[in-house]
Order: structure tokens, then sequence, then C-alpha cells
């Protein structure tokens, strides 16, 4: 994983002493609201309905178990013993007191974290899949660039004032699960026939007001022109993106008016002038950066050790488990293991303080001492042995953690909604409750398969909505909450956007609502077929039937 | 105006900044709108420099605009971030070596970016102290990108 040098830690550090001057000059009266909010909102400090949110970056997804240790700590001592992993691998402090972020800030620097750029109209963290270096099907590590991305992105002078937000997503693997077509700028790992690394770059996507999916703008661009090739894009994006309307600010909004092809040809205007120049990247640096994400010394080991198998054979609860919350890994004998943040009655994501201590502990007991965040908004330990797999299964149903629904039904994706978020319509949290309350009968859960399940409070998608399989978006009718229901969306390799199925629900009548077009899906379904596939082929018309009968 | 920040401090102006687009230009040493000076007005008494609005092209400018011994851009709000790239390709693209001047809605937040694109004097927004401002230039001592300050390449970290 990667570590701090001396620059990285001078930055932070000094970006932490500016934020408490800007801090000080606001509660001093010197900066007014309006001249506050986008100097706090670019360190990841939102005011929602209750109190100030604090957003921190999980660079890719990376964590150490000693940076977990401290947001444990963080959460118990200036917040109230919880947090909240985003679906951009970020995590949420929904209580600190204003004053004290500074100080928040200065403790997660001494771990080498930040909330730069986690919000505001700038380059936002960049993220990546959760499985990344271990997955079995990755072409290339993703993280060495992901961490040249952040590099470059952190307090990057020329794009801290963009007509709006910009997400960046890295791919390394064949099954896309870094949701590059919705964002703004997409990268997908290649290498071309002459075995040189390099990306395929897509623009435009993006979920929100305006769901659109990416497009390519490049085929493919050799890896050391990665920065100097940003830097055009974010330039042409910066001088003619629209900043009249925040509605119509997005980079996708601009892609689609001057086409794909009219975009490319100002990039590459612009391209040509950077290429080559001292944003290229050497062989040393590219070298320099892939040392850091080396792989661990794995044990040379037997896949399904005896015992392993035995205790599957015993439990079926833990067979169950394995299943669903652990995933091939490249390493023979070991496993990904995705530790739940789907229990029931807990909002999707939310982690207690003990929880992230517990967890920071099996990284360092069962594993190299690394945990990842996925977009799911779930906690993964990336390499631990299929010997150990019992011990820990035990460990975290313990602590609340082994909720077996990876993939499933009520492995929600949900935004924080109207319990918190001041721009909501409706809240999420109760529906994702009432959904998973419905679908806790086990066997039925697993009988159903992968569903992907995505709900926002509103339109701005924070929940991804768009991309569920089954999409859940709150509105507002007359000032009373309902929900519109979306069926095909999907993210990965063949990213969708999903399609109305007609009038909104009451909020009592969301999960029952699921119930009747899953009843459909039994009904309809293929041997074999996942729900997804079941919507492509037989289209909306049998689910609205039923949704509406 | 009298609230420039140059070379790192805060130092009395010589030049007066023309936000009309049209009426008799008074003496001393102007900074125009871009149109003005292309329309073929200049200083009646004193220097001429003209300043560039965020949809002004600096790519199309001519050799008499680069010429100039100051160029400025105009932020009309702070959060108004087109000026970075306009005098980044000023100084990039069109090689101009005179002094870059950031006027219009400059606060203290946006000097060290601005300071990294390539900007070298800054006036200060009328109701905001110049010597606080010149302070935030020492905000960082490194960063991770190349920019027009640091152009050395020296991989990522420069
Ligand atoms: C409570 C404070 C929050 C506020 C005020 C907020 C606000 C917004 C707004 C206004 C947008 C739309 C921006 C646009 O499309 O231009 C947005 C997008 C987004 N938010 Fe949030 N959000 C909040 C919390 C969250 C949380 C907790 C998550 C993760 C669970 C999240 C994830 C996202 C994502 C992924 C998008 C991007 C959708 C896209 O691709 O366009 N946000 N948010
Ligand atoms: S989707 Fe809407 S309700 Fe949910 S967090 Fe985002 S802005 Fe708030």
């Amino acid at each position: 994983m990667y570590r701090y040098d001396e620059v990285d830690r001078r930055v932070v550090a000094e970006r932490v002493e500016q934020f408490r001057g800007q801090t000080q000059r606001f509660l001093a009266g010197q900066l007014s609201e309006d001249e506050f909010r986008p100097l706090r909102l670019m360190n990841g400090l939102y005011v929602q309905r209750h109190a100030p949110m604090l957003r921190v970056a999980i660079p890719y997804g990376h964590l150490r178990s000693g940076q977990l240790r401290t947001l444990a700590d963080i959460a118990r001592r200036y917040d109230r013993g919880y947090a909240h992993f985003t679906t951009r691998q970020n995590i949420q402090f929904n209580w600190p007191a204003l004053e004290t972020v500074p100080d928040i800030l200065a403790e997660l620097a001494e771990v080498e974290m930040h909330a730069i750029q986690t919000s505001g109209n700038c380059v936002r963290n960049t993220t990546t899949d959760a499985f990344a270096g271990v997955a079995a099907d990755e072409l290339a590590d993703p993280r060495p660039w992901c961490e040249i991305v952040r590099q470059w992105s952190t307090l990057h002078p020329e794009f801290a004032y963009l007509p709006r937000k910009f997400k960046i997503a890295v791919s390394g693997s064949a099954e896309d699960r870094a949701a590059t077509w919705v964002h703004d700028i997409g990268l997908q790992l290649r290498k071309n026939d002459a075995g040189e690394t390099g990306f395929r770059v897509l623009v435009g996507g993006g979920l929100g007001r305006t769901p659109i999916i990416g497009e390519e703008v490049c085929a493919f661009l050799p890896a050391r022109h990665l920065l100097t090739y940003l830097d055009a894009v974010l330039r042409v994006y910066n001088r003619f993106g629209r900043r009249d309307n925040k509605y119509k600010a997005r980079i996708k909004i601009l892609v689609k008016a001057l086409t794909v092809e009219g975009f490319a040809a100002k990039v590459d205007e612009e391209w040509r002038h950077l290429k080559d120049g001292a944003g290229t990247l050497a062989d040393a640096d590219v070298a320099h950066y892939a040392s850091f994400f080396v792989d661990p010394a794995y044990d040379t080991l037997e896949p399904n050790p005896a015992d392993f198998v035995r205790a599957q054979a015993e439990s079926p609860a833990f067979a169950r488990w394995v299943g669903r919350n652990t995933r091939p890994h490249k390493a023979p004998g070991y496993r990904s293991v995705t530790l739940s943040l789907k229990k029931t009655g807990v909002p999707p994501g939310d982690i207690s303080a003990a929880q992230m201590d517990a967890a920071a502990s099996w990284a360092d007991r069962f594993g190299y001492g690394e945990l990842r965040v996925s977009h799911e908004q779930n906690l993964i330990l990336p390499d631990v042995r299929e010997a150990d797999l019992f011990e820990l299964w035990q460990l975290a149903r313990e602590a609340g953690f082994a909720t077996p629904n990876i993939g499933l039904l009520t492995d929600i994706v949900c935004c924080p909604g109207g319990d918190f978020c001041a721009l909501a319509n409706a809240k999420s949290i109760p529906v994702a409750e009432a959904i998973q309350r419905r679908f806790e009968d086990a066997d039925y859960l697993h009988d159903l398969g992968e569903i992907e399940c995505n709900i926002s409070g509103c339109i701005n998608a924070c929940g991804h909505h768009h991309i569920g399989h089954i999409g859940v978006l709150g509105v507002d009718k007359n000032g009373e909450e309902w929900y519109q229901i979306t069926l095909g969306g999907s993210q990965g390799n063949e990213a969708s956007l999903g399609k109305v199925i007609g009038p909104s629900f009451a909020q009592e009548r969301v999960a029952e609502v699921f119930g009747r077009i899953l009843d459909v899906y039994v009904r309809d379904r293929l041997a074999g077929e996942r729900f997804i596939e079941t919507v492509r082929r037989v289209g909306i018309t049998p689910f609205k039937e039923a949704a509406y009968a | 105006m009298h609230n420039l920040v140059k070379e790192g401090v805060p130092v009395e102006d010589a030049w007066q900044l023309v936000r009309e687009g049209e009426g008799e230009l008074p003496a001393g040493d102007l900074i125009l709108p871009l149109a003005r000076f292309l329309a073929g007005e200049r200083a009646p008494q004193g220097r001429t420099a003209v300043w560039f609005a965020p949809d002004d092209d600096p790519l199309a400018a001519a050799a008499d605009v680069l010429a100039l011994p100051l160029l400025a851009v105009d932020f009309p709000a702070f959060t108004d971030g087109r000026g970075y790239s306009i005098g980044r390709l000023l100084r990039e693209r069109r090689a101009f070596a005179g002094e870059l001047r950031a006027v219009g809605d400059v606060q203290r937040d946006q000097l060290h970016f601005l300071h990294q694109v390539g900007f070298d004097s800054f006036a200060i927004r009328a109701d905001l102290s110049a010597a606080d401002a010149a302070g935030a230039l020492a905000d960082f001592s490194a960063g991770c990108q190349t920019s027009w300050r640091r152009r050395q390449g020296r991989g990522l970290h420069v």
C-alpha cells in the first residue's frame, strides 16, 4: 500500500493548517457564509440537516488497520460512535462540531489520511475496484494509477474551481467493478497488441438528474501520457463547461453539446501542446508507484483445506456465508472476505466504532493489515486464508458483520436520505429496512439470487438508483414522500440505466411492490437466469402489470 | 487600485483598471478591456495593458497583445475558475513573459493556485487586506503536480 513521502506529508499538513485558518476566519466573521462554503466543501465539510458532515477520503478504497483504528477513535471522540461508508469510497462523520474539524483533520494527517476534495466543484476522490490487486480476473493493477491520479489531482492549481464536481474511476479487470461508465472520466486499463499498457478513456458519464452512460473519447492512451491527457480534458471542461446553470454544468452536458467527436477534437488540439511535456510519466515514476503495490508474501497453500471443507459440510450457515461473502483470490488457498454492512435494521453503510476496531484487528490477525471499502458500502478483508475462515466467520457473526447477503437483494446501496440530508425529497433508510425485513427469509433471498437494489432520497442519485437492477427514487408529491421504481439498471461492462415502471408508490407499499416484481421473476425466469437477465429478456411490461394490478 | 500584492508583498499600484466598455479614458497607465484594445484604443497618456474576461480567448491574442507589459485576467466571482486556464495558456502556449495579474473577486484562498499557474500579481478585492492575502503565498511549500511554477518534471513530486 502507498506510504506518504516527505512531500505528501507536507502538503497534507499544510492543507490542515490552511483549513484551520479558513475556519478561524469564518468563526471570526471575516469570511461570509457564501465565501466559506466552497472552501469548506473542498475539504469535505457539508452542513446538513442536523449538524455538519465531514467526508474523509479513502483513496481508491485502501485502508490500513491503523487508519481504521484512527477512524474509530475519531468516531468515538468527536462523533456519536459510528460513521458511514459512501458509494464513492469515502467515509462520513455525521455529527462533528465545526470548531473541531481542523483537529480531526490533523489527527487524520498523522495516519496519512485527509478530506481534500471530497466535495466541492473539483476533482474528487479517485475510485476503483475494491478487489484491485487480488481479483482473479485482473488485467493490470489499477492502484498505482489511482495513486498517480490522486497526486495529480490533489490541490491541482488549475482545476480547483471547475464548473461542477468531477469524478474519476479506474478499472483494471475484465469485469468493470468501478462503474467507469457512469463517471466524468472512466479509465479502463488495457494492453495493446505490442503489450504496452494504456487506457481506454471514457468521458461524460454520470447519474444525478441527467443520467448518462459515458462515451469513449480515446480508444488507447499509452499510459505515460495519462496526466497530460487528463490536463487536456480538464482544461477543455474548465474553459467551456457551462457555469450559468448548475444543473447543466457537469462535463456530460458539454460532451453532449459538442458531441463526443467534437469534444475529442478540442481535447486533442489542447493535448498536442501538453503531450510529451513535463507531466509525462517516466518509466521510473511508474515503477516507483507500482513498487508500493507488490503482493504480500503469500504462503504456498493448497486450496480447499480439509478442515475448511468439513466446516462447510457441518454448518450450512457457514457454507452460505462462504458462498456469498467470500470471493476467489488470485493466490491459491486465500479468499477475499466481504464484511456485510447491510444488516437489517442498521442503515446501509453505517459502521460502529467497535466494528471498526474489530475489523482492524482481523486485518492484522488474518491478513496483512490491510482492508478495502467497496462502492457498494461494505468492508473487505482482501487476503484471508481459507483455513482461517471458520474462525473469522464466528467472530464476524458476534460483531454483527456476517450477514450472508453480499450481492443479494438485501445488500442495498442507499444514500442517507431524509433522515440526514437537507436536499432529500424522501427518506431512504426506512425503505431499505422495510425491504430487508420483507426478504429476511434466507432461503427465499438466496433463491432470488443476485439482485442489486439502489435507493436515493432525491434526484441527485447519491444511492446510484439509475444503475440498480431495481432502483428506488424518493420523490415529493404534494409534500408527501413517494417512491418511483426503475428496473433494468446495471453497473459493470454492460452498464445501463433503469426504466421507470410507472407512477410512484407510497412508502408503506414499496416492499410489497418489490414482492410483486420478484414473483414475476420467479414465475418467468429461465433456469439459471439472474434477475437482471430476465428483465433484459422479457422487458419491464410484465413487472409493471404485476406492480399495478 | 491600492490593494495589490506583487512579488509576495503589498505594493502601490501604478495601473488603473478600466471596467467600462466605452467612454472617455482617464490619464495614467490603464488596463483596458480586450475589446477596446482590439478596437484600437490606447491609454491617452501612459502605458496600456489589457484584461481578459473569462470567455475571451487567449489563443486568439495577437502579437501586439502579447507584447504588452501587463496582462490581467478577470475573476468575476472567485468560484469561476476559467481564469486559471487562461493564465496557464498565456504562459505556456503563448509564452507571455510580462506581468500577469488577477483582478476581480480575488481573495486570499486563491493566491496559491493563481501563483502556481503563472500569475505574479494579485489585485486583492478592495474590502480585504492585501497584507493578509499575501500570507497565503506561503501556505504550501510543495505540490504534487507540474504547473507553470513547477516545470522541472522530476516525477510527480516536484
Ligand atoms: C448528506 C449529504 C449529501 C449531500 C448534500 C449530497 C449532495 C449531492 C448532490 C447535490 C449530488 C448531485 C451532483 C450533480 O449531479 O451535479 C450528489 C451526487 C452524488 N452523491 Fe451525494 N450528497 C450527500 C451524501 C452522499 C452520500 C452519503 C453518498 C454515498 C452514499 C453520496 C454519493 C453521491 C454520489 C455517488 C453522487 C454522484 C451521482 C452521479 O454520478 O452524478 N452522497 N450528491
Ligand atoms: S440522493 Fe438526495 S437525499 Fe440522498 S444523499 Fe444525495 S442529495 Fe441527499
